[in-house]
């Protein structure tokens, strides 16, 4: 054990009953977090049902090599985050800021590549709320819900890439700190959870948004 | 049989002189407060913060009372009229009634109940206070920052279009979400990781049963309302007509996002103070909870069908027949597990060697409002009905007298129950009878002739209305000040109580609950010995002494 003095809060009876407690608290925000994301889900779901068409020419506007690059970035992120806690548990401090590294820089690569996305189809004249060129060029009822949508919900999901990357980066603080080393080690698996759903909504958003044209 | 002036008694002069330090006397200084990880200096800020939310909310319905003196225009203009029923609504509902008794009561004393130093996350808690500060000004900046007109419901496409502070009041209502969460979150985790030994989960404290299954409605309904309303404000903010028919949008789908939450959040409301009645029945009838199990496990129902009753709100907004009869059947059944919990309380006072205090008089207030509330929202549910009272004065009587009269009387029963664990001191026992009559003589006043009104076909949130209704709202007002002049001498009363030099016994009640195991008020870490768990929660087979404490 290279840390010896980190002591559990003194409200718990051990390290195992904090890391507990923090794992299930985890689990309840992450739980939260997929309802909140389910409210637009539903939007989604019923104004597809109703707007078939209009999806199906939104969905042909879709950037779909740069939305496929994100996910192969977002998958190899999430690989290496969990890379990261197991190094981390073996105690391998240098291994698990490298591995962090990886992670934030994947994270920022996929920030960036979906702002650049943004002004593409900013450039087109598809902006939120059906404004710009593009709908008086496709007017079709469902375009403009589907890119509102789009707009909405990929915008919340970088808001929560952006506060995944703040916690990683906080969290390599620390580990390089040394705070956070083993047994007292839950902090940072609990940050790979939260980088896990950033990467499981995604996995939605995916087809949802550029692949299912012919559905 | 004890009365209560045996209970009140004051507390011999040597045992005072030897009370040891608590968790007032333990720091003074403001900052010691405001930085505070104790859930017990947290559950009072939060009691403070909400009842001054309470105390708004109630200046806002006294004025919308003496406006209906009249039946044409009497102290206000229409519009200030709609921002002021707005404005009382979404007061009361976000930043009094969902965080009332869980934020205040629940942080106070449920750790207390699992025999716990704290909450699991003692700083997300005092986060959670600071998180719903902030949402609670940005909500208070609307009410100057031109107002608020929407209706508590925030319908859409009105509210992404009307005039008024939209952006500010949503966002404030989604902050003050955010806090909710995170307090549900930190009790769900407190009660699963931190009950003291041998507390299993049968043995818990009926009340903390209440406060869990409310956090579960918490954590997995808010989020649903937060991202309504984000829409909501987006929407108003950049024009992207999400939930407007002209752009392919879809208006009653906000509804059922609306009311997803909103409806379970009724039973947020009234769920703590189911708990608080199940405590206080036990404690002031000297008896066992006619079934233990049947208080808790219908808790949970509640809180599971409670998720599955939303559409009962959209039966005139254009949803099938059968949509609306599977509502109205599930609805039905919320009724079946609040009487299992209204029998049980009454099977427990059934022989019992009941004191009548004060809490005692709120239990009876609450079992008088939830049933005759209760029994109207089972006549909602049937949709023929539904469709005569909607947005009728019937509908605002109903959910008065069921959510915030039962949320209400469980709030006060909780204020005079638990405020010599909280304060050290004892209230005027007097003045409280007589505020608790005037309370609910008041209540009854204002709400039941409500019922006629809406059944007369007087709609909900109309500035006028026919010279035919004064009687009735004349009436209403009446209640509404008796009412009031009930909270402001409670509020006389326990505020003078602060003052006194009289101390209150370490148990006062002779409670068997868990929380009066250790001096009132409570050393900075609750116990100084481990809880004993057990003697039961609400074993009577003994009386507990006044002065029982498990510190030496």
């Amino acid at each position: 054990m290279t840390n010896g003095t980190r002591v559990h809060a003194e409200h718990f009876e051990s390290l195992e009953q904090q890391a507990h407690a923090a794992h299930l608290g985890m689990w309840l925000f992450l739980a939260s977090e997929a309802l909140l994301f389910s409210g637009l889900f539903a939007l989604y779901t019923l104004a597809r049902l109703e707007h078939p068409a209009g999806f199906h020419v939104g969905l042909q506007h879709a950037e779909k090599t740069i939305g496929s690059i994100n996910t192969l970035i977002l998958l190899t992120s999430s690989y290496s985050v969990a890379s990261a806690v197991l190094a981390l548990r073996a105690g391998k401090r240098s291994a698990t800021l490298t591995l962090l590294a990886v992670t934030i820089a994947l994270g920022l690569g996929f920030m960036g590549l979906k702002f650049f996305e943004y002004a593409r189809h900013f450039a087109e004249g598809i902006r939120p709320g059906g404004q710009g060129s593009f709908f008086a060029e496709f007017p079709v009822p469902g375009v403009a819900p589907f890119w509102t949508l789009y707009y909405v919900m990929t915008g919340l999901h970088v808001l929560h890439v952006a506060a995944g990357l703040s916690v990683l980066g906080w969290m390599s603080w620390k580990v390089a700190r040394r705070t956070i080393l083993p047994p007292y080690d839950h902090p940072l698996a609990l940050a790979a959870m939260l980088w896990h759903l950033v990467d499981i909504v995604w996995i939605f958003l995916w087809p949802l948004f550029y692949l299912t044209e012919r559905v | 049989m004890a009365t209560t002036a045996d209970l009140a008694q004051p507390l011999p002069e040597p045992r005072r002189a030897a009370r040891g330090r608590s968790y007032l006397s333990d720091e003074v200084t403001i900052v010691s407060w405001l930085t505070t990880t104790d859930h017990k200096r947290i559950g009072v800020m939060f009691f403070v913060a909400t009842t001054l939310a309470f105390a708004l909310g109630g200046f806002f319905a006294m004025l919308l009372r003496l406006e209906h003196l009249t039946p044409g225009p009497t102290l206000v203009d229409a519009m200030t009229y709609n921002r002021m029923f707005t404005l009382h609504g979404v007061i009361m509902v976000f930043l009094f009634l969902v965080p009332s008794i869980p934020t205040a009561f629940g942080n106070f004393v449920l750790p207390m109940m699992i025999g716990a130093k704290d909450v699991a996350f003692p700083r997300l808690n005092l986060a959670s206070f600071y998180v719903y500060l902030t949402g609670a000004t940005l909500v208070l900046y609307s009410m100057f920052a031109n107002g608020l007109d929407t209706g508590w419901t925030f319908y859409t496409p009105y509210s992404a279009q009307s005039p008024s502070a939209v952006v500010p009041a949503v966002t404030g209502v989604f902050i003050v979400g955010m806090s909710s969460i995170l307090t549900g979150l930190n009790f769900i985790v407190t009660v699963h990781t931190l009950r003291s030994r041998g507390l299993g989960w049968l043995k818990l404290p009926l009340f903390v049963w209440a406060i869990y299954a409310t956090s579960i409605i918490q954590v997995l309904a808010t989020p649903v309302l937060g991202m309504s309303l984000a829409l909501v404000g987006l929407d108003h903010a950049l024009d992207l007509g999400i939930f407007d028919p002209a752009r392919g949008g879809d208006p009653v789908l906000f509804q059922h996002l609306f009311w997803f939450y909103s409806h379970p959040a009724v039973y947020i409301m009234i769920l703590p103070s189911m708990g608080v009645i199940s405590e206080l029945v036990c404690t002031y009838s000297r008896k066992n909870p006619k079934s233990y199990k049947a208080i808790a496990y219908s808790s949970l129902g509640i809180a599971a069908v409670g998720f599955l009753t939303w559409g009962h709100h959209l039966f005139v907004a254009g949803i099938s027949v059968f949509d609306a009869g599977a509502f109205g059947i599930l609805s039905m059944l919320v009724g079946i597990f609040s009487a299992i919990k209204v029998f049980t309380w009454i099977g427990t006072m059934r022989r019992g060697s009941i004191v009548l205090s004060t809490p005692m008089v709120y239990v009876c207030t609450f079992l008088f409002l939830f049933v005759f509330g209760g029994m109207t929202g089972i006549a909602f549910a049937t949709t023929s009905l539904d469709v005569h009272w909607h947005d009728t004065y019937f509908v605002v009587a109903h959910f008065h007298f069921i959510m915030v009269g039962g949320a209400l009387a469980g709030w006060l029963g909780a204020l005079h129950y638990w405020w010599p664990k909280i304060t050290g001191r004892l209230y005027s026992e007097r003045w409280g009878l007589l505020a608790s009559a005037l309370v609910f003589a008041g209540f009854v006043t204002t709400f039941f002739p409500q019922f006629l009104l809406g059944n007369a076909g007087m709609p909900r949130r109309y500035f006028e209305y026919p010279a035919k209704f004064q009687v009735l709202h004349v009436m209403s007002t009446l209640g509404a000040t008796i009412l009031a002049a009930g909270l402001l001498i409670t509020l006389i009363y326990l505020l003078a109580s602060l003052f006194s030099k009289e101390r209150a016994g370490n148990n006062p009640w002779r409670s068997a609950g868990f929380e009066w195991r250790t001096s009132s008020p409570p050393p900075k870490h609750n116990f100084t010995a481990l809880l004993d768990v057990s003697r039961g929660a609400y074993d009577y087979t003994e009386l507990p002494a006044e002065e029982e404490a498990a510190d030496p």
